[in-house]
């Protein structure tokens, strides 16, 4: 199905709200992670408003698409779209972190409708994901698993071998998708631990491999059509994307990886109590392509 | 216990591992319930595995050696509704594999059964390497997990058609030897409930006044886990014959503890040694401890591996090793007779 121009502009205009809910939300918790889920803003809201196949009023639907999410850490982007689909109340984005909240601070299934699997430490997400698309082929069931993974938890063993047993098993009816941002909290991936090839390490592993720019809506909504065609093989989907998009000051900077606005005083960039406030006007203002903001 | 094995204390008791029940179990359970699929990690033949593969080859699954990639996997079968048994040494699953089990298991709550065979020094030749004795540590302390450590081929059986039905994450251990039949089909078996497989009655010949006045029903509590409950059974038998009454207890349930059977004990005998194939620390001794401490405080003594690792050897030096603790057992047994304070935990 075309997306017309303004489905996109739709799209895009969501994922500008859920933006500014992950700043709000991160401010009020006062720690959190804010580079990742800013740049997978556009990726869960293709998935959550347009790509999957779900159900916010029955999250145990058995033929909802599977939705995993590996890297826990940027739940705050993961719960964001699913208060705004309906999962639970937006109001409740503000509980973030705090005690006896059904929010914490990485994901536990158990807490919260819509999760798939609690998550945090890294590298294990793609195996419980193989494990639920083994499933799937052996019942010849119709859903399919989407695995998100971050691009530094392919520092992990567990992760590979996850990619061998998908490949083992061509697992056809998972698609994976590393949020390929280049950052993790000691610095650029290429310098902590260097990834690259990575597209041919998968290719070699028995996997399809495609790349996308991660901000693009038709690029996404795109390959995530373009895997489902793909039989005989799992595929991964790279997606280039921007830490912190959306915010001038977050942009490519891996200082922002495990840090939230309004805590941190950081050199060259706006003081803390100001970050926020900055953050959340370039977000209305498309960084400035606004110009009619009063504040 | 009546339904023991009569030909327990026979010299040609029958000697089967307890990975072979298990074994025997799984195709049982495969037959019982179409949900039931088997992960293991290369060692399928060893852990016994085999026949349920053969039987059931859809529903076989093999991992290669990547015992995290199996613990998350297991995880993400069991969220799509299946009963996933996986299989490994215990050194390697949980040992290899601890956090995907403590994330992916049993903080996500999905109903996995962890099978950890080779458990214990009775692995021998293999060496400290392949000897689990912390495996029972790592599992206990985690939430949401039982612990099961079935103390021969028969229970291991039952334990693994139980944990079927148990809603839970699951860790059994199993053990490479071959080790004495002590139970029989009859015997009862319940995740959760200790067995007293010897009541113990208090010393005839006993003239202490403290016992005496103290209504013990025996002199002593040995409380075993796995092939060590063999061993219980043996001390308690040569100890009957110098007038000491002990009560041996057999745990195949570690978590949740059967409170109340150690409870008793330390109320009816006054005085507890537990023997495990596990280190000191963390153990079933320890379980029983924290239990007594709290509750009904008596003299205690945990036997077990003190702090060190395993070696190589064939089995002839276990058996030593073996010996020495029944010697232990039967010594502290002894000790506690009438004596209300822990003077028994003196060396021999």
């Amino acid at each position: 199905m075309a997306l017309s121009a303004q489905d996109i502009q739709n799209l895009e205009e969501k994922a500008n709200v859920i933006r500014q809910d992950i700043i709000k939300m991160l401010l009020q918790a006062g720690s959190g992670h804010s580079a990742g889920p800013l740049g997978m803003a556009d990726v869960l809201t293709a998935l959550y408003f347009q790509i999957l196949k779900h159900n916010p009023k029955k999250p145990d639907w058995k033929d909802r698409d599977r939705l995993v999410l590996s890297n826990g850490h940027i739940c705050p982007v993961l719960y964001v779209s699913l208060a705004h689909a309906g999962y639970f109340p937006v109001s409740e984005l503000q509980t973030l972190r705090k005690l006896r909240s059904r929010l914490q601070g990485h994901p536990h299934r158990e807490s919260l409708p819509g999760l798939e699997i609690t998550s945090g430490p890294l590298g294990s997400g793609l195996s419980q994901a193989c494990g639920m698309a083994l499933v799937g082929l052996m019942d010849e069931s119709s859903w399919r698993v989407i695995c998100l993974m971050s691009d530094g938890e392919q520092d992990e063993g567990n992760t590979w071998e996850a990619v061998m047993f998908a490949g083992k098993n061509k697992l056809h009816n998972l698609t994976a998708l590393i949020d390929r941002n280049n950052i993790q909290i000691d610095g650029f991936t290429e310098d902590v631990m260097p990834l690259e090839p990575l597209k041919e390490k998968y290719e070699a592993f028995g996997w399809h491999v495609l790349e996308i720019d991660g901000h693009n809506f038709e690029s996404i909504i795109g390959v995530f059509s373009e895997a489902k065609a793909i039989f005989e093989k799992p595929v991964l989907i790279i997606a280039h994307t921007i830490p912190g998009k959306g915010v001038d000051f977050m942009e490519n900077d891996f200082k922002w990886h495990g840090v939230p606005p309004g805590i941190t005083d950081i050199p060259g960039e706006p003081p803390k109590n100001e970050q926020a406030k900055i953050a959340l006007q370039e977000l209305r203002t498309l960084q400035g392509k606004i110009k009619s903001e009063h504040e | 216990m009546n339904s023991l094995n009569p030909k327990l204390f026979d010299k040609d008791v029958e000697r089967i591992p307890s990975r072979d029940g298990f074994g025997e179990g799984l195709v049982l359970a495969g037959e019982e319930n179409k949900d039931v699929v088997a992960i293991c990690a290369d060692v399928t033949e060893s852990a016994r595995v085999q026949a349920f593969k053969d039987k059931f080859p859809e529903r076989f699954i093999e991992a290669g050696v990547a015992e995290q990639n199996m613990a998350a996997l297991a995880s993400g079968m069991a969220a799509e509704g299946k009963i996933p048994f996986m299989t490994s040494y215990a050194v390697f699953s949980p040992g290899r594999n601890w956090e995907q089990i403590r994330t992916t298991i049993c903080y996500n709550n999905r109903p996995v059964k962890i099978i950890g065979s080779h458990a214990g020094i009775s692995v021998g030749p293999d060496g400290a390497t392949h000897q689990a004795l912390e495996d029972i540590a790592l599992t206990r302390a985690l939430p949401n997990m039982v612990v099961l450590s079935p103390c021969d081929a028969i229970e291991a059986k039952k334990a693994t058609l139980a944990m079927v039905k148990e809603r839970k994450p699951c860790y059994m251990r199993l053990s490479r030897e071959k080790v004495p039949v002590i139970t029989t089909e009859n015997t009862p078996f319940k995740i959760g409930k200790a067995q007293v497989f010897r009541e113990g009655n208090p010393s005839a010949g006993s003239t202490s006044s403290l016992q005496a006045s103290s209504g013990r029903f025996a002199d002593a509590t040995i409380i075993a886990t796995g092939q060590m409950v063999y061993l219980g059974l043996l001390a308690a038998k040569e100890l009957e014959e110098s007038n000491i009454s002990v009560r041996v207890i057999n745990v195949s349930t570690i978590k949740p503890l059967d409170m109340e059977a150690v409870i008793k004990a330390a109320e009816e005998t006054g005085g507890i040694v537990t023997v495990e194939e596990h280190q000191v620390f963390g153990g079933l001794g320890s379980a029983v401890a924290e239990v007594v401490t709290q509750y009904y405080p008596v003299p205690m003594k945990i036997i077990g591996i003190n702090d060190h690792f395993g070696e190589s050897g064939i089995c002839r030096f276990n058996l030593v090793k073996e010996q020495f603790w029944e010697i232990y057992l039967r010594y502290f047994c002894t000790n506690f007779r009438g004596n209300p304070l822990p003077v028994c935990l003196k060396k021999p």
